[in-house]
């Protein structure tokens, strides 16, 4: 018998058990969701970090100010309600795919993505507040690690921003079609990611910071 | 109590230890081995660890080894007489053994790692000077105060009050309790004959325990790389006869100069190559103003920041005390440089900052609260307050 | 040397003709030699007019196999770097006593030994591993391709980005002079104002997206794409470590990414992690730096483990001994690796109770992996051993690592490694590992998989050759080291002042040598083997009686990796199929759905470049417009929605036709 089998004068009826001879193409992307999780989780990840760093210089204020002096409760609240109901909205837009209507689609795309500009603009405002009364990231490791964390966090948001723009355009371009799809989950895997960080944020920063 | 029969233990332990260590001191006698074959207690318990651990290991790395030979050679493709299994790929008793062999090594190495890392700590006292001596209760060890500066070592004697420069001299069979810190960048403190080494690190103050048995002269360095000075950061390591101590320590009192801040600021600018320098005099608090990083005039020691931090810092009217807290962000050059009347504003705006916050440690209690409790209390209330919490001696603020 | 108060203007940043090491002659002479040997390789591509070829064939491809064979030349090049830093760092150490000061300045040869240890690390290590499992790992779990075809080769340009620039600092500033880790202060602003350290930073950012999105992708691919009926335990061993070394990199390399990220917002921002004031903590830095240094260490080895069970099981001839508790040595190694990494500062002054608990997990690791030791050597038992290159070096890694792993465990234990800590036992200890277990694996690998990459053996004598220097040599150079660590001498040391120490140094440098030789024999053993490739030609695809599934399909397999899908009923799936004579099948084919070739990839990491060189210098305008363009062209490549293609059934059906001429003409000739 051959080592290498060509001939199969007694292995050719194995051939079907060892090949897959009706083979279809499989799916493009069909990895993308896994993928995309791991991602996911590699970008946890750096936020733990950052969560880990604020652990350790949280208390440093450098006898500057602390959470107390800085934070501001109500307008973080208002915040955060913002990027919640920003993750309803395209929740709402997600259903609206299901029910394959490009219309709806994009509606519910463009109140997330504003609630999401909302979330920003009050974000920015917060750090120019900051910054002018001195408050800076270099003054003290306390606001390196608050500016870093919340920082990274909002820039995740700026670049979310950015896709669904894209994603908006691209959906206008060619509807709802399988790749589209796709990238509309993704999206929405980022976009709720970026809320459950944020939820850590809103409490492991500024709740227990100015409670601490 | 803990030998119920010490001489038979002793005498075990002593030969097990020659068997393990004869031959390797056979091998290196002629060699500067310095590790295995050190002068201080400490290292002498570290190198004992080093030979049986590898003799433990030993016990499994060289059957594998010589299976690997032989197998290899036995099971080689030429030979045809040796048996050949293609099937053989399963056995639950060798398993049972490859994994439990390394097993029993490691619980044993285990075992003798958490026994010996907290016999070993460098931060617990001794309890002996060698095998047979004992520390005598109530003895105190003889301070050592090192700092590490770019590229070289300053040693302060607390109790003699004397300092040198790359030069550290001990009597043989006192402990020694080093409190070791850097000025500017991790380095690594290191006498190979005395003891491991530990950390030197800027900011922070680490310990070791050590005591010499032998007088000799031996060699330390950093081994930790900090810089372009690094190679050239040694220091002369003696150990002297308790009377050789004195007589020491009586001439460098008598030659050296005197260490001020001035002079330690002086000293703290990058240099290499430097030779022994003898300080009869050092300024007092000197090594803990180094380890709060407030030897330069008009810098906030790190303890008392940590301790306005521990009550929450001094709120908004505290972003701009920048001046008084900068130590090396912008530049080494920050570490030696006072800067004159500037100093003295910032210092002077701080205080107010600092002074009139005087609110409780409790945080709970309500920010209105302070001008009232400024009010109530005597001067010194409030500043007692504080200086309970400050871990270091106040920075001099004129 | 820069100073913080250094030049920079507004078009181009810090860079001035100052920046060039102009004074250095030896950088100079390198730079000659570099520049004209790039001419004349530039000059011949032009010649023999290979531009569009390289484009067209390589740079583009989505290939895994491709940029599988891209990383190792990769890793081959950089290698020959990192390895010229070694024999300076030789040189220096065998020649500096008694006052001579060497052959470099301190500015110089802090840099020479903190390129050697990244580049090796990053751009030596890391490629060969990485481009080991591109290739290797889709055709023995029987896939066409990765699951992120584009994202593959856009990770390996990105790793190559982060390689150009650490090449251009030799030429353009300077490097960080900071050892391979870059612990702050000593890293920060304040003690490293120049670019030295800004290098460091961004090349590797760079390089660590393309290693975290290649981790990813493979991870997706393992788990997404085997063939049918392979298990999770009828996986070859070699996607078993694979597997682990991908959930490693994803779980350890962000942690890189954001400590490299704080650090540079410390030298760019001017905040305050890890600094000497203002509450910052130079050691988080360390910890945090080893939380992923040290599964980085398991990144690297793991695969080779892998690399090895393959290999000791075919010339064997016989199934690995011990599959089952060789997957279950590689997941403990796994997740072990995350619970040791203080062990690499118990000099820091944890408490003992923290230095002991680092201390025995790291031993614990030495279990499983001493189970791995043991299940090789009864796969060698009653085997019938082929001694070709491939085993070679796995006997002589069996030999040379198990002393390694000793040394290893010695050091985890804290009282002694007080006493040998950063000395150079320890550096003789990592080298042990690395080169013992890394580096003889790759070459193993080499060997063992060249033939399915070029459809060609690897000419044997050479190989030997080269096998006989660097084994010797290795032990040459590093013995000296073990010995030297016990005598107490430091490591990153640019002269002595013991001169009783010289002859080691130099007996160090003489092994150093002798890797040198078995490096030139390595690169004559390639040369000659590729003029002699007619008569080293492998028409049989399993030229070592493989035993997966990458040996059941031609050499080089056809773009496609398999016209038909192979249906996987058991371990050693290939020898499975041999055994019962399974037929290849030889009609029927269909059309296959394939990945297509793109330049984004290869234009994101230019631009990745100029972006990261820009930040170097402080380029401020160029970093803004480069970064702009980053985003611009990956928004433009998401607006290309066609990006894959059929293969007639009737290309696939000439391929395989072709293919079936060959075995018969090989059954011909062997009947």
């Amino acid at each position: 018998m051959s080592q290498y089998n060509l001939s199969g004068a007694n292995g050719a009826g194995l051939t079907a058990q060892y090949y897959d001879l009706n083979e279809h193409d499989h799916p493009e992307g069909g990895s993308t969701q896994l993928g995309f999780w791991i991602y996911l989780m590699s970008d946890l990840l750096i936020f733990a970090m950052l969560f880990a760093a604020f652990a350790v210089l949280g208390g440093n204020y450098a006898a500057g100010p602390g959470p107390k002096d800085l934070f501001e409760l109500p307008l973080v609240a208002f915040n955060t309600s913002m990027l919640l109901f920003s993750s309803i909205t395209y929740g709402f837009a997600m259903i609206e795919m299901q029910k394959g209507r490009v219309g709806g689609v994009q509606f519910w795309l463009v109140v997330t993505a504003l609630f999401g500009a909302t979330f920003l603009g009050v974000e920015l405002y917060e750090f120019s507040n900051l910054i002018h009364e001195g408050a800076t990231p270099q003054r003290s490791a306390f606001l390196s690690a608050f500016f870093t964390l919340v920082g990274t966090h909002g820039l995740h948001v700026t670049f979310g921003l950015i896709w669904l723009g894209v994603l908006l355009v691209q959906l206008s371009q060619r509807g709802l079609e399988e790749a589209n799809k796709r990238r509309l989950l993704c999206l929405s895997m980022f976009w709720h990611f970026l809320d459950v960080v944020w939820v850590g944020v809103f409490t492991f920063v500024y709740l227990m910071g100015v409670l601490r | 109590m803990r030998e119920k029969y010490p001489s038979a233990s002793r005498r075990l332990k002593q030969a097990a230890r020659g068997a393990l260590v004869l031959p390797l001191a056979a091998l290196l006698s002629g060699c500067d081995w310095v590790v295995l074959n050190p002068s201080g207690d400490i290292a002498r318990q570290q190198a004992n660890l080093v030979v049986v651990s590898t003799a433990l290991m030993l016990l499994i790395i060289v059957p594998v080894m010589l299976l690997t030979v032989l197998f290899a050679w036995k099971y080689r493709s030429g030979n045809t007489n040796a048996t050949y299994d293609p099937e053989f790929h399963h056995s639950a008793k060798l398993e049972l053994v490859i994994w439990s062999a390394p097993l029993a090594i490691i619980i044993a190495l285990g075992s003798i790692t958490w026994l010996t890392t907290h016999k070993l700590d460098p931060y617990r006292p001794l309890d002996r000077i060698d095998a047979n001596t004992p520390v005598a209760p109530g003895t105190k060890p003889m301070d050592v105060e090192v700092v590490a500066l770019d590229w070289k070592w300053l040693f302060i004697y607390p109790e003699q009050k004397i300092a040198t420069v790359n030069e550290l001299v001990l009597p043989e069979g006192r402990p020694v309790r080093f409190r070791i810190t850097s000025s500017t960048v991790m380095n690594s403190f290191y006498v190979p004959a005395l003891a491991g080494q530990i950390y030197a690190m800027p900011g922070m103050e680490t310990k070791l325990h050590a005591v010499f048995n032998k007088t000799g002269n031996f060699k330390g360095f950093s081994a930790n790389f900090s810089g372009s000075g690094f190679s050239y950061m040694h220091f002369a390591t003696r150990s002297v006869t308790p009377d050789a101590f004195n007589a020491w320590v009586g001439q460098v009192q008598k030659d050296g100069g005197n260490l001020d801040r001035a002079t330690y600021l002086e000293l703290d600018k990058p240099s290499e190559h430097v030779p022994v320098i003898h300080y009869a005099a050092v300024a007092p608090d000197l090594f803990d103003a180094v380890v709060n990083m407030c030897v330069r005039p008009g810098k906030l020691c790190t303890g008392e920041m940590a301790a306005i931090d521990a009550r929450g810092g001094t709120g908004k009217a505290g972003v701009l005390n920048v001046a008084a807290l900068t130590y090396d962000k912008f530049g080494r050059e920050q570490v030696t440089t006072a800067a004159p009347g500037m100093a003295d504003a910032t210092v002077r705006r701080f205080v107010r900052a600092y002074c009139a916050d005087n609110r409780p440690l409790r945080a709970s209690v309500a920010r209105d609260a302070v001008p009232a409790s400024l009010a109530a209390p005597t001067k010194s209330g409030p500043k007692s307050q504080t200086l309970g919490l400050v871990t270091t001696a106040r920075p001099p603020l004129s | 040397m820069p100073t913080p108060d250094q030049h920079w203007s507004f078009l181009l940043g810090r860079l001035s003709l100052d920046s060039l090491p102009l004074h250095e002659p030896i950088i100079v002479a390198t730079f000659a030699g570099v520049a004209l040997g790039g001419i004349a390789l530039l000059g011949a591509l032009t010649y023999f007019r290979l531009w569009g070829y390289l484009w067209k064939e390589w740079f583009t491809s989505v290939d895994h196999k491709k940029i599988g064979i891209m990383y190792m030349v990769l890793g081959l090049v950089m290698f020959l770097r990192g390895f010229a830093d070694a024999l300076m760092m030789r040189m220096q150490q065998a020649i500096a006593f008694n006052g001579n000061e060497g052959i470099f300045p301190a500015h110089h040869y802090d840099q020479v030994f903190t390129a050697h240890g990244v580049i090796m690390i990053f751009f030596v290590a890391m490629p060969f591993v990485t481009g080991l499992m591109n290739f290797v790992v889709p055709l023995q779990i029987g896939a066409r391709d990765v699951s992120f075809p584009f994202l593959n080769n856009f990770s390996f340009w990105m790793t190559a980005s982060g390689a150009a620039l650490i090449m251009a600092s030799l030429f353009i500033g300077e490097f960080a002079q900071t050892g391979w880790l870059s612990y702050p202060p000593l890293s920060g602003l304040a003690y490293s104002p120049g670019v030295g350290v800004d290098y460091y930073i961004w090349a590797l950012q760079i390089a660590g997206v393309g290693t975290t999105l290649s981790g990813i992708n493979l991870l997706a691919t393992i788990i997404k794409m085997r063939a049918p009926g392979m298990t999770m335990m009828r996986m070859p061993v070699f996607t078993w470590t694979a597997l682990c070394t991908n959930v490693l990199i994803i779980a350890s390399f962000p942690v890189l990414t954001a400590v490299l990220a704080l650090l540079s917002l410390d030298r760019y921002v001017g905040t305050n992690f890890f600094t000497n004031d203002f509450g910052g903590s130079p050691m988080m830095y360390v910890n945090l730096i080893w939380i992923w240094g040290h599964p980085e260490v398991y990144i690297l080895i793991l695969p080779i483990f892998g690399v090895f069970s393959e290999i000791t099981a075919t010339f064997s001839g016989k199934p690995l001994f011990g599959y089952t508790s060789m997957v279950y040595a590689t997941v403990a190694i796994t997740i072990l690796s995350y619970i040791v990494w203080l062990h690499h500062f118990f000099t820091m002054g944890s408490g003992a109770s923290v230095n002991s608990f680092f201390g025995i997990t790291t031993m614990v690791i030495s279990i499983p992996t001493g189970a791995k030791m043991f299940n090789w050597l009864f796969t060698i038992y009653r085997g019938r051993v082929r001694f070709e290159l491939p085993m070679l070096w796995t006997v002589a890694f069996m030999l040379t690592f198990v002393i390694g792993g000793m040394t290893g465990v010695m050091l985890a234990v804290p009282p002694a490694d007080f006493v040998l800590h950063n000395s150079l036992f320890l550096i003789a200890h990592f080298h042990n590992v690395i080169i013992g277990g890394v580096v003889f694996g790759t070459f193993a690998a080499i060997n063992y998989w060249w033939p399915k990459a070029f459809g060609f053996k690897l000419d044997p004598f050479w190989g030997k050759v080269s096998f006989w220097c660097w084994v010797p040599g290795f032990w040459l150079a590093f013995t000296p080291l073990y010995i030297m660590g016990l005598m107490g001498v430091t490591r990153r040391m640019r002269v002595f002042d013991d001169p009783s120490l010289q002859p080691y140094f130099i007996v160090a440098a003489c092994g150093a040598l002798l890797i040198a030789a078995g490096i030139g024999a390595m690169l004559l053993q390639y040369a000659t083997s590729i003029l002699k490739r007619d008569q080293l030609r492998d028409e049989t695809g399993d030229p070592w009686g493989g035993r997966t599934l990458e040996w059941s399909t031609s050499s080089p397999p056809p773009a496609y990796n398999f016209a038909f899908t192979p249906i996987v009923h058991d371990l050693d799936t290939w020898t499975d199929m041999k055994a019962k004579g399974v037929a290849r099948p030889v009609d029927g084919f269909r059309p296959i759905h394939m990945p297509k070739y793109t330049g984004a990839g290869v234009i994101l990491a230019g631009i990745s470049t100029v972006f990261g060189f820009a930040m170097i210098w402080h380029i401020w305008w160029l970093a803004i417009a480069s970064f702009a363009a980053i985003l611009l062209t990956a928004i433009a490549h998401t607006f290309n929605y066609d990006r894959s293609y059929h293969i007639p059934a009737e290309t696939v059906a000439r391929i395989e036709e072709e293919r079936t001429r060959q075995l018969a003409a090989v059954e011909g000739a062997s009947a």
